[in-house]
C-alpha cells in the first residue's frame, strides 16, 4: 500500500506543479462548452436542452485528450522501466496511475460542471444531474482512456491516434451518462437505471483497463 | 545452512527487430561477484541488461536467480540503473528520491539524508530535480541503488556522466556492496574501478 | 543569470518600495470615495437599486482590455526592445487581468440576473467578456507550462500580441453572430446617456480601481523578480561543490542576498 500511496502521491503533485497539465484540462473543458452556442446559437431552450449533451462531449474529449502523456512521461524519463521491474504488481500500478490521473484531471470536471451548467442555463436539478452523472462516469472514461494510453507507449505515438483508438470504447458511458442526465431532467425514465449501468461500465472499467493497460505495457517495452 | 545466491543464464537467445543479437550465451555469477559485460556498440550490452531486467522477453534460454529471496523473480530482486535517470524535473531531490525508496521499498529504507551524503549532493536535497547538473542527475540515480537494497545491480554505463571524483565515489559504493554479498553486472566501455570478470559479447 | 542582469530589476524593486506605501494609500482612499459616493447615488428608477453594481461592473469590464493593453506593451518590449522588466511585467499582468475579467463576469451576470431572469445570457458583451477571460487563462496556462520563464517570455508575448490584434475581430464576429441570432437585442448594459449624479462615481470607481490595478501590479513584479531571483540562486547553490561549502551556509547566503 504504501507503494501504491506513493505513486499516486507523486503524479498528483507532478501533475499540480508548474509544467502539471491538471487544470489546462479544465481550460479545455470551458472553451469546448463556450464554443457550441457559438455553433447552434444562442437560444436558450435549446442549449437548455442539449446542456447535459454539450457538457458529457465536452469531458469525454477533455478527459481523453489529458490522457495522452499518462504513461509516455514514464517511459521517456525511464520510471516505466522501474515501475515494471518493481515489486508492486503491474495491475494495481496502473490502477493507481489512473486514479492519480482522475483525481487530478477527472474531478476538476466535475467541479467545474455547475459553473458551466450556469452557461447554458440549466436548472440546479439538471446541473446536479450531470455533475453526478459525471462523477460516476468519468472514472470509466479515465480508465478506458488508460488502456489507449499504453497503447501508446507501445507504437511511440500519441494523441488523435489515441483518440480514435478509445473514443468508440467508450461509446456506451456516453449513452448512459447522457441518458441518466436526460431522465432526471425530463423522464420519462426513471434516473435510477441508466445510472445503475453507468455506475456498472464505471466498475467493469476498473478490472479491464488496469489488466489490459498492465498487458499492452509488459509486450510493449523494449 | 544458507546457500549463496547465484545469477547464471544459460543458452540466452535474444532477438531483436527481426535480428538475432546474440544466441548461446550462458554466463553467471555468484555473491561478492561483478560482471563487467563489455562488447563493440550493437554488440547487445544493454539488451542483456534489459533481458535480466525482465524488461526484453529472450527469445530462447533461461535467467534465473539460485538461492535468492524466496519466490521473487528476477527483476524483484535487482535494481536496474539506465542510460535514463527516472527523475522528475518538476519534484525536489528529495520528493524524487523518497519515491522511489517508498515505491520500491517496503521496509528496510536507508534514512534519505544518508543516501544523498552518500553519493555527495546533500546540499541539494530541497531543490528541484530540475537544477541538477547531468553529473548530479546521476548522482541522485546512485542514491536510489542505497536507499533501498536490492542483491542485484544491473547497471548500463554507470560511470557516464560522473567526474572522476564521482566514479571513485562510485566504485567505492560497488565494493560495499559487493562486500555485503551483493551482484554487479555491469555494462561498460572502460574500467569501473573494482575487479570484475569480463562477459565479452559479439565478435 | 549574471549580475548585469540584476541591475535593473535592482532598481525597480527601490522604486517598488518606496511607491507602494503610496499607491496602496491613493487606492485605499478613491475606492473608499467611490464606494461611499455609489452608495448615496439616487436608485435607478427602472433598475432600482441594481444599477449600483455598475459601479463595480463598469470599471472591472474597462480594466480587463486595459491590461490586455499593458500585457500587448510589454510583449513588444520582450520580442522587440528586449527590455529586462518587460516579461516579469508582462507575467505579473495575466492574473490580475484575468481576476479583473472574471469579477466583470460575475457582477455581469449578477446584474443580468433580475433583468433577464437567468444569470447568463449570451449576449454579445458579456460574451466578448467571457472570451476574453479565456484567453487570459489561456496566457496564464501557457505561463505555468514552462519552467524557465525566460524561455516562456516569447511564446507569450507573440501569443498576447496575436491576441490584441485578434480581440477586435472576435469581438465584431460576436456582435455579428449576436444581431444574427437576436434582431431586437435585450437591453444594453450601460448606455451611454447617464445622468451626472451616476458619472462621477463611476468616474471615481475606475480612477480608483485603475490605481488597484497599478499597485497590484507592482508588487506583483517584484514578487516575480524575487522569485526569479530565489530561482536562480538556487540553481547557484546547486551547482556549488559538494564540500567546498557546507549546506548551511549556502542556505545563509540566500537569505542575505535576498
Amino acid at each position: 500500500m504504501t507503494a501504491l500511496g506513493a505513486l499516486i502521491r507523486r503524479d498528483i503533485r507532478i501533475a499540480l506543479r508548474i509544467g502539471g497539465g491538471a487544470l489546462i484540462g479544465v481550460l479545455f473543458f470551458l472553451t469546448v462548452v463556450v464554443l457550441m452556442p457559438f455553433a447552434v446559437g444562442p437560444d436558450l431552450a435549446l442549449l437548455t436542452r442539449l446542456g447535459p449533451a454539450i457538457l458529457w462531449l465536452g469531458a469525454l474529449l477533455s478527459s481523453l485528450l489529458t490522457l495522452d502523456r499518462l504513461f509516455t512521461a514514464d517511459h521517456e524519463d525511464g520510471s516505466l522501466d522501474l515501475i515494471v521491474m518493481s515489486r508492486t504488481p503491474l495491475e494495481l500500478a496502473c490502477a493507481a496511475k489512473a486514479l492519480a490521473h482522475w483525481l487530478a484531471a477527472g474531478l476538476p470536471l466535475v467541479i467545474a460542471t455547475p459553473v458551466l451548467g450556469l452557461l447554458l442555463n440549466l436548472d440546479a436539478t439538471a446541473t446536479g444531474a450531470v455533475a453526478l452523472t459525471l462523477l460516476a462516469g468519468t472514472p470509466a472514461l479515465t480508465f478506458i482512456g488508460m488502456i489507449g494510453a499504453a497503447l501508446a507507449v507501445t507504437m511511440h505515438r500519441g494523441g488523435l491516434l489515441l483518440a480514435v483508438l478509445v473514443l468508440p470504447l467508450s461509446i456506451p458511458v456516453l449513452i448512459f451518462g447522457v441518458a441518466a442526465s436526460q431522465a432526471a431532467i425530463v423522464g420519462p425514465l426513471p434516473f435510477g437505471a441508466p445510472f445503475s449501468i453507468l455506475c456498472a461500465l464505471s466498475l467493469v472499467s476498473f478490472v479491464i483497463g488496469p489488466f489490459a493497460a498492465a498487458t499492452s505495457l509488459r509486450n510493449g517495452l523494449d | 545452512m544458507q546457500l549463496s545466491p547465484r545469477l547464471f543464464g544459460r543458452d540466452v537467445r535474444c532477438v531483436r527487430g527481426g535480428r538475432e543479437v546474440f544466441t548461446g550465451l550462458a554466463f553467471e555469477a555468484g555473491a561478492g561477484e561483478a560482471l563487467a559485460v563489455t562488447g563493440h556498440n550493437g554488440a547487445g550490452k544493454t539488451s542483456l541488461l534489459r533481458l535480466i531486467a525482465g524488461l526484453l522477453l529472450p527469445a530462447g534460454g533461461t535467467i534465473a536467480i539460485e538461492s535468492g529471496e524466496g519466490e521473487l523473480t528476477v527483476p524483484e530482486q535487482a535494481h536496474y540503473l539506465g542510460h535514463r535517470d527516472a527523475l522528475k524535473p518538476a519534484l525536489s531531490v528529495a520528493e524524487n528520491l523518497t519515491f522511489w525508496a517508498d515505491f520500491l521499498g517496503g521496509g528496510t529504507i536507508r534514512p534519505i539524508p544518508d543516501c544523498l551524503a552518500a553519493v555527495g549532493i546533500a546540499h541539494t536535497i530541497d531543490l528541484p530535480a530540475a537544477y541538477l547538473s547531468a553529473g548530479q542527475r546521476r548522482r541522485l540515480s546512485l542514491a536510489r541503488l542505497l536507499a533501498v537494497p536490492r542483491l542485484l545491480w544491473l547497471l548500463d554505463e554507470p560511470t557516464a556522466a560522473l567526474d572522476v571524483a564521482g566514479q571513485a565515489m562510485f566504485a567505492g559504493l560497488m565494493r560495499e556492496h559487493l562486500a555485503g554479498g551483493g551482484l554487479i553486472v555491469a555494462a561498460t566501455h572502460g574500467p569501473l574501478g573494482i575487479d570484475t570478470s569480463e562477459l565479452r559479447i559479439g565478435n | 543569470m549574471s549580475l548585469i542582469d540584476l541591475a535593473n530589476p535592482t532598481r525597480f524593486l527601490a522604486l517598488a518600495a518606496r511607491l507602494l506605501p503610496w499607491l496602496a494609500l491613493v487606492t485605499v482612499g478613491l475606492l473608499a470615495a467611490g464606494l461611499y459616493l455609489s452608495a448615496v447615488a439616487p436608485d435607478d428608477y427602472q433598475q432600482g437599486a441594481t444599477v449600483k453594481i455598475m459601479f463595480i461592473h463598469v470599471p472591472n469590464a474597462w480594466l480587463s482590455m486595459f491590461v490586455w493593453g499593458v500585457m500587448s506593451i510589454a510583449s513588444l518590449g520582450t520580442l522587440v526592445w528586449r527590455h529586462p522588466l518587460a516579461d516579469v511585467a508582462a507575467k505579473a499582468a495575466a492574473p490580475i487581468g484575468a481576476s479583473f475579467t472574471f469579477l466583470a463576469l460575475l457582477t455581469g451576470s449578477l446584474w443580468g440576473r433580475p433583468m433577464w431572469g437567468t444569470y447568463w445570457e449570451w449576449d454579445a458583451r458579456l460574451t466578448s467578456v467571457l472570451i476574453l477571460f479565456l484567453m487570459y487563462l489561456g496566457l496564464m496556462a501557457l505561463w505555468r507550462s514552462v519552467e524557465d520563464p525566460t524561455r516562456a517570455a516569447r511564446a507569450a508575448a507573440v501569443l498576447t500580441l496575436v491576441g490584441a490584434i485578434n480581440l477586435p475581430i472576435i469581438k465584431f464576429s460576436v456582435d455579428w453572430w449576436n444581431t444574427l441570432h437576436q434582431p431586437a437585442s435585450v437591453m444594453r448594459m450601460g448606455g451611454p446617456a447617464l445622468d451626472k449624479s451616476f458619472l462621477i462615481p463611476l468616474l471615481v470607481m475606475a480612477v480608483g480601481f485603475s490605481f488597484l490595478f497599478i499597485t497590484l501590479h507592482v508588487a506583483a513584479m517584484r514578487n516575480e523578480i524575487l522569485r526569479r531571483r530565489v530561482r536562480s540562486l538556487q540553481m547557484m547553490q546547486a551547482r556549488a561543490y559538494p564540500g567546498s561549502a557546507p549546506a548551511s551556509g549556502a542556505t545563509g547566503q540566500i537569505v542575505g542576498a535576498a
